[in-house]
C-alpha cells in the first residue's frame, strides 16, 4: 500500500470540488483531488446547454465551457482519476483509495466532500407493470445523447418536470425524437420557469400537471405507459389513458450523495450533509459543498460554496483555530429546504432556501424580522440571501420562515 | 388602438425575471418592466418581434478521444430556424484536435452567426 499526505483532500472534481481546489490553493495548501471519472467537470461535461456562469464569469456559458474556463484557473494540485474511496477514518485522518495504479493510504489535514448528487431512479416511484428496456433517468439519457452519440429511442415521454427532464425534452426533440409530453405528479412544475419556457413552450411540448404514470407496458422493450390524474399523490380512477412510447425519461429528483460518510457526519432529513456557515460538517476537519449538501439550482452557487469550503479546510489543515458554532437554524412555516444548518456568527454568508409550496408573494423572515420579499416563489426556484451577523442576531435558535402575502 | 401588456419569463439567464412587456395595438414593442439587467430589456423586445435562441448541440469528431464535440451558436439565432439549423449541423464532421472557441461552421444558414466548439477534444491516444 502506497502512503501519501496532503493538507486538503477533495472528494469529487465537479463544480463544488473544483471550487474547493481553488479555495484551498488560495491558502497555499497542498491539494489532492480524488475523482471517479477520467477528468474533472462532473455533470458539467454532459450539460452542453447554455445557462451557466452568469455569476462566476458574468456571461452565459454552456457546461463544458464553464468547466474548462474554471479549470484554467487551477494550477498546482495533484489528482487521482478513475479512483474511488474505500474508507474514511476521521479520527486518524486517513483515507483508503483504490485506482488502477494501486491502493493508497492518504493522510489529510482536512477533507472536502464534493460528491454531488445522484438521480432518483424511476424504480423509486414503485409503479406497477413490467420492467422492459427503454426506461432511463434524464441524466443517463443526457450522457448517451451528449457524450456517446446514441439516442435512447424514437418516441419518448418524460416523467417529472425537474430541470434535467425539461432540458432533455428539448434536446431529444432537436435530435428528432418525438417527445409526447412531460408528466408531473405535483400541481406545479419541478424545474425553473425559464426551462418550461425555452424547453417546452418553444417546441409545443405539453406539460401535464397533477398527472403521472400508473402502469408500465411492454415485455422486451417499452411499448407504452398508462397515465392518470393525481390528487394529493393518489391516482384518480377513471382518468387513465394509454400512451404508446418506446422510451421513458425519468426526472424525479436528485439525492445528495453521502453513502460514504453517513455514519461519520450528521445528515439532514433531506439526505444532505449538515454544515455550518464555514461549510464544516459535524466533524471539525470534514467540510462539504454543493449538491451533497443540498440540491442547488445554479452551478455558480455550487462553485462559490466549494471555494469557501476549500479555504476553510486549508485553514483547519494549517491548525488555525476555528470559531465554534453558536446558532442553529430551524425550518419554520413555509420552508422546505435550508442549505446551512448552523452558524458561527463570525462572517456574513449565503443561505439558500426553498419554500414548501408555490406562493404568489412570499415574505421571508428570520425570527420576527422581515428579510426579503419574493414574487412568484416556487419550491423549484431556490431563494438566495446573505446573512450578516452584524445585522441579525445569529445566536441560539434561529427560525427561518416564509409567509404568503397578497400583492 | 389600445396598448396591451403581456407577462413573460426572461430566459437570458437562470434567474428568470418576470417581465411585463407593453406593446401598442399593432403589437409593436413599447416598454418593459421587471428586468434586472439590460439584457432582459433586449430579450423582451426581441421576444415580441423576432424571438431568438442560442442553439447548443454536438458535432461528430473524427480521430478524437470522444465521438462528439459540444458546440453552440455564438449568438442567438431566430427561433424558427432551430430545426433547419440542426439539419445543417448534423451533416458536419470535424477532425480532432478541436479547441474550445474554434469556429466549426461559418455563417450558419446565412444568419451571420458562427457555430463554435464549447470544449476541447484531444486526439485519440490510440491513433
Amino acid at each position: 500500500m502506497k502512503r501519501l499526505e496532503y493538507d486538503v483532500v477533495i472528494l469529487g472534481g465537479g463544480a463544488a470540488g473544483m471550487g474547493a481546489i481553488r479555495g484551498a490553493l488560495s491558502q497555499n495548501a497542498s491539494v489532492l483531488l480524488v475523482e471517479r471519472e477520467a477528468s474533472t467537470g462532473g455533470v458539467l461535461n454532459q450539460c452542453i446547454h447554455n445557462g451557466f456562469g452568469v455569476r462566476v464569469f458574468k456571461k452565459e456559458l454552456t457546461g463544458p465551457e464553464y468547466h474548462e474556463m474554471y479549470l484554467e484557473k487551477l494550477k498546482g494540485f495533484d489528482a487521482m482519476y478513475e479512483a474511488t474511496v474505500l474508507d474514511i477514518d476521521s479520527e486518524s485522518r486517513l483515507l483508503k483509495v483504490i485506482s488502477a495504479s494501486g491502493i493508497y493510504k492518504i493522510r489529510y489535514g482536512a477533507l472536502v466532500l464534493a460528491t454531488g448528487a445522484r438521480e432518483r431512479p424511476f424504480e423509486a416511484l414503485r409503479v406497477p407493470g413490467s420492467r422492459p428496456s427503454g426506461i432511463f433517468t434524464a441524466g443517463l439519457a443526457q450522457h448517451f445523447v451528449n457524450l456517446e452519440n446514441r439516442l435512447p429511442g424514437r418516441k419518448a415521454i418524460v416523467i417529472g418536470s425537474g430541470d434535467i427532464g425539461l432540458i432533455m425534452a428539448r434536446r431529444l426533440t432537436l435530435e428528432g425524437v418525438e417527445v409526447e409530453g412531460v408528466y408531473e405528479i405535483m400541481p406545479y412544475q419541478g424545474g425553473l420557469t425559464r426551462n418550461v419556457v425555452q424547453c417546452l413552450k418553444d417546441f409545443n411540448i405539453p406539460l401535464h400537471l397533477s398527472t403521472s404514470v400508473v402502469k408500465v407496458h411492454g415485455k422486451e422493450r417499452l411499448e407504452g405507459v398508462t397515465v392518470a390524474k393525481f390528487i394529493d399523490g393518489n391516482p384518480v380512477s377513471g382518468t387513465e389513458r394509454f400512451i404508446g412510447c418506446d422510451t421513458l425519461i425519468a426526472s424525479v429528483g436528485l439525492i445528495p450523495e453521502n453513502d460514504l460518510v453517513d455514519k461519520e457526519i450528521e445528515i439532514s432529513s433531506s439526505g444532505g450533509a449538515v454544515v455550518d456557515d464555514l461549510m464544516r460538517t459535524s466533524v471539525d476537519n470534514i467540510f462539504a459543498a454543493g449538491n451533497n449538501v443540498c440540491i442547488h439550482d445554479l452551478v455558480d452557487f455550487v462553485t462559490v460554496e466549494g471555494e469557501g469550503a476549500g479555504q476553510n479546510a486549508a485553514r483547519v489543515a494549517k491548525k488555525e483555530k476555528m470559531p465554534k458554532r453558536v446558532g442553529i437554524f430551524k425550518k419554520g412555516k413555509g420552508i422546505r429546504v435550508i442549505s446551512i444548518h448552523y452558524t458561527t456568527a463570525t462572517i456574513p454568508f449565503k443561505m439558500y432556501v426553498r419554500v414548501d409550496h408555490p406562493m404568489d408573494m412570499a415574505i421571508l423572515r428570520i425570527n420576527d424580522t422581515n428579510l426579503k420579499t419574493v414574487l412568484n416563489a416556487k419550491p423549484s426556484e431556490m431563494i438566495e440571501f446573505t446573512l450578516d451577523p452584524t445585522k441579525y442576531n445569529l445566536k441560539g435558535e434561529i427560525e427561518l420562515s416564509a409567509v404568503e402575502a397578497k400583492r | 388602438m389600445s396598448e396591451k401588456t403581456i407577462e413573460m419569463t426572461c430566459v437570458v439567464c437562470p434567474i428568470g425575471c418576470n417581465l411585463k412587456v407593453t406593446m401598442d395595438g399593432n403589437g409593436k414593442f413599447l416598454s418593459v418592466t421587471g428586468n434586472k439587467c439590460l439584457k432582459g430589456a433586449i430579450y423582451a423586445k426581441e421576444e415580441v418581434t423576432e424571438p431568438k435562441r442560442i442553439l447548443p448541440t454536438n458535432i461528430k469528431v473524427v480521430g478524437g478521444e470522444l465521438p462528439l464535440v459540444s458546440v453552440r451558436t455564438e449568438k442567438p439565432i431566430p427561433k424558427k430556424l432551430l430545426f433547419e439549423a440542426m439539419e445543417v449541423i448534423r451533416t458536419f464532421k470535424v477532425k480532432a484536435p478541436v479547441k474550445r472557441g474554434q469556429i466549426l461552421i461559418k455563417n450558419l444558414l446565412g444568419t451571420g452567426v458562427n457555430v463554435i466548439a464549447t470544449r476541447t477534444v484531444k486526439m485519440d491516444k490510440g491513433t
